[in-house]
């Protein structure tokens, strides 16, 4: 699965404002909202959902990385969106550092193959560290895009 | 040095397949140990310790991975690590968030 089967070029955010796990999942939750990808009714569910998917554990997966995300029934695909924080996030990850990239994942309760895809794909892909960093150093949401795009097209694996 | 070394193969049983919660508790219980543990599926190897590794195997429901082990308490990882994986990550599935409802 490609970045750009599930990532909403719309819902990208850089230069992202939040100082806490909570604040960054609802900026990055009202992008979608506001990408239309998600309905407005649903919001506060699904923002909720994930906020107790983090309470399992922490969905930090290292190398200043989250994949907040959930199951949600009012979602037909999976969609997702990508956030950069310069300041960073605290996280709880398991290696300790602050979060600078998220990616977003809402999937529909019974494709549990394509949020596995997609979580590949996104470890896959960030284990290059020049495509990491760069992302990190995004400051345009376009810039975030084509780097996806690039990724797609293995320029950096 | 009492270096030993250990292999076991596994298999995800698992209907959600080794996705982020799973992997997550895998490199929790890894980074307990101090041998060096990898996951091999096929011609891919990665480091146990690391979430991010993990998840790039896509290893889904029926997956059948090696799990390796090097280092002074080898074998005493394995049996914890494949225990995890055989209960299905007991603590992901009895919480089950995550499950369809």
């Amino acid at each position: 699965m490609k970045f750009v089967d599930f990532v909403s070029r719309e819902a990208i955010r850089t230069n992202i404002e939040a100082d806490n796990k909570e604040q960054v999942i609802r900026s990055m939750s009202s992008a979608l909202l506001e990408a239309g990808k998600i309905s407005e009714d649903q919001h506060e569910s699904i923002v909720e959902a994930i906020l107790k998917r983090e309470e399992l554990g922490s969905t930090g997966i290292g190398r200043g990385v989250a994949v907040p995300h959930t199951k949600h029934p009012s979602v037909k695909e999976l969609v997702g969106t990508v956030a950069v924080s310069e300041s960073g996030v605290d996280f709880d990850s398991l290696d300790g550092e602050k979060v600078h990239l998220l990616f977003m994942l809402v999937s529909p309760p019974d494709r549990p193959g394509d949020h596995l895809r997609a979580l590949e794909n996104i470890s896959r892909q960030l284990r290059d560290e020049t495509f990491c960093r760069f992302l990190k150093q995004s400051k345009e949401p376009a810039d975030v895009w084509q780097l996806l795009e690039e990724a797609d097209n293995n320029q950096f694996v | 040095m009492n270096e030993q070394f250990a292999r076991r193969v596994v298999v995800i049983t698992n209907e959600q397949g080794l996705h982020a919660r799973p992997a997550q508790l895998l490199a929790r219980l890894a980074l307990q140990f101090d041998s060096i543990i990898d996951l091999v599926r096929d011609s891919q190897r990665v480091d146990a310790k690391s979430i991010l590794h993990m998840l790039t195997l896509g290893a889904d429901q029926g997956t059948k991975l090696i799990i390796e082990a090097k280092g002074p308490d080898a074998e005493e990882a394995l049996d914890a690590l494949v225990r995890l994986v055989e209960s299905e990550f007991a603590a992901d599935e009895t919480i089950g968030q995550e499950k369809s409802g």
